[in-house]
């Protein structure tokens, strides 16, 4: 499988007035058209891992890295305009909680047509009609009422699926999705990942999916990477998360309690400080991943 | 009514707003907690769940029903002796503790409220009870983790030394390896004090750790009230229950 992400040696820091703090520290990782997914505890640096790929660590942050290169062409030297054109329209990303990312004094429509017609060249008749056929596509009911009302009319599920439309209807080749889901529901986090999860398909894209919670990231991605101090400790196809070796994942895997295996007490994460001594292990792909 | 009763609901209605603006957030709710039991309540965001626990502290005042803590039954208003028996547990750490007051000024604060005495004391030990040492008392809650401030939660929950726990959602906020760590917590503190525990939850897994029953919420309506083990063999009776065990797992 061809990469389509390449990121290597990313390094990201923050001085304080007690030295330098490394949130990130030299890993490698790289995507291909498939569903990566980053695992972690907070504080880990998934997040800022999933945000430094857009260039998107506001000073006093420090990013640096060998490359992080979209299909070979290294963002680190684009200009800042440069930049804008790759942000939403190459790789898009969906935040936490779609409270907090929609504008609640713009109706949902104009939100999504402002973000196609940045991207494209379409009149706005065009883009009017590209959204509801997107808002038909994330099984939004009635796009024609959905495209009238405020983000406050909406529920949080909702609020979700019109983020990902949003996110989407530029064509990016690329989906950051930093804890999509967390702010919803069991039922309607599965809805809203079976939707994300049939487009990404669809259209061939690259998902990198965040998440602190491994029971999702295993049943909905491809492949893992396992972060903790800042470093990847170990990576590992999705579907074998559970026979993973590296004693942190082992840890937080044992902590969690199981509705069909009822222990009394729950193990407890015994931390290990050479954990975030050791170097990085790479995320690259490798060519015998045939997923 | 026995007096082996720790909680006891019959026909709760609670609503929000008057009129034209009513919302009916909890619609006859029943169900009764032994002493010394650990119950969940588990449903969807806006089911009403965290509403229930709000009724019988006495945050939320419009209800209609009956609803009776340790054999007691309620009235609209909540008498300091109330508190110390029943003392909740929030959500969120990061927002339940005041930012600018110590782990001593929380604590103490309780205490003051109830005019307790052997103030030193009390303090001291309830932190050891909870795994935190001494040398966390004078701490603001920005020098604590998650973790840590959800035990000074608890801490100021125990404090007063109450018979029932009412917890909402307390490990939602928190990463898998730290809520393990407070689940163990809560359950040796459920044996050393023979407290009982009123849970709500979203994820079924923390329920069926921690809880012997529990009662499935939807749109305001208890749908089914069911011991753990039915859960856990699926021997549930109203479709929406199987709806939400089949998402979880």
């Amino acid at each position: 499988m061809e990469p389509i992400l390449e990121v290597e040696n990313l390094e990201i820091s923050f001085p304080t007035r007690a030295g330098v703090f490394e949130a990130v520290r030299d890993i490698s990782f790289s995507l291909g058209r498939e569903r990566l997914g980053i695992v972690g505890e907070s504080g880990s640096g998934k997040s800022l891992t999933g945000r430094s790929i857009l260039r998107l660590i506001k000073p006093p942050g420090i990013l640096s890295a060998t490359k992080i290169a979209l299909h070979g062409e290294n963002l680190l030297d684009f200009t800042e305009k440069q930049m804008r054109n790759v942000r939403g329209h190459r790789i898009s990303m969906v935040m936490q909680d779609p409270k907090f990312s929609l504008n609640p004094v713009m109706t949902i429509g104009s939100q999504i047509i402002e973000a196609y017609r940045l991207h494209s060249k379409a009149s706005k008749k065009q883009a009017l009609k590209a959204t509801l056929e997107m808002l038909d596509a994330v099984m939004i009911r009635d796009p024609e009422r959905v495209i009238r009302a405020y983000p406050h009319e909406m529920s949080g599920g909702m609020g979700q699926r019109i983020m990902i439309a949003m996110m989407l209807i530029p064509r990016p080749e690329i989906l950051i999705a930093d804890e999509p889901t967390s702010a919803l529901d069991v039922t309607v986090q599965k809805e809203v990942l079976e939707i994300m999860d049939k487009l990404v398909h669809e259209r061939g894209m690259g998902l990198i999916f965040i998440s602190h919670d491994l029971n999702l990231v295993s049943s909905f991605c491809d492949r893992v990477l396992i972060m903790y101090g800042g470093r990847i400790v170990e990576t590992c196809r999705a579907d074998r998360l559970y026979e993973a070796k590296h004693p942190y994942t082992r840890g937080l895997l044992n902590s969690m309690p199981h509705l069909d295996n009822p222990k009394t007490r729950l193990e407890v994460l015994k931390r290990d400080d050479d954990w975030a001594n050791q170097p990085s292990v790479s995320g690259a792909l490798l060519m015998d991943d045939t997923l | 009514m026995s007096n082996n009763s720790g909680i006891t609901l019959k026909d709760v209605s609670i609503w929000f707003g008057e009129g034209e603006d009513r919302v009916d957030a909890v619609i006859h709710a029943s169900f009764d907690i032994k002493k010394g039991d650990a119950f969940g309540l588990v449903g969807e965001s806006g089911s009403g769940k965290s509403t229930i626990l709000k009724a019988i502290t006495g945050l939320a005042q419009n209800w209609s029903g009956s609803i009776s803590v340790m054999g007691q039954d309620l009235g609209q208003q909540r008498s300091l002796e109330f508190y110390k028996t029943v003392q909740m547990v929030f959500q969120d750490p990061y927002a339940s503790l005041h930012p600018r007051h110590t782990v001593d000024h929380v604590l103490s604060e309780t205490l003051s409220l109830h005019n307790a005495d052997n103030v030193d004391h009390r303090i001291v030990s309830v932190l050891d009870d909870v795994g935190l040492g001494n040398t966390f008392r004078f701490r603001y809650p920005h020098q604590l983790s998650g973790g840590q401030r959800q035990r000074v939660a608890i801490a100021r929950a125990l404090i007063l030394e109450p018979a029932i726990l009412l917890l909402d959602e307390p490990t939602s906020a928190l990463d898998v390896s730290v809520q393990a760590e407070i689940l163990n917590l809560l359950t040796d503190l459920r044996e050393e004090h023979n407290l009982t525990y009123l849970m709500v939850s979203h994820d079924l897994a923390v329920v069926g750790h921690m809880c012997s029953s529990l009662a499935v919420m939807n749109l305001g309506e208890i749908v089914e009230v069911l011991s753990i083990e039915s859960m856990r063999t699926m021997t549930v009776e109203h479709p929406y229950t199987r709806q939400l065990l089949e998402a979880s797992v």
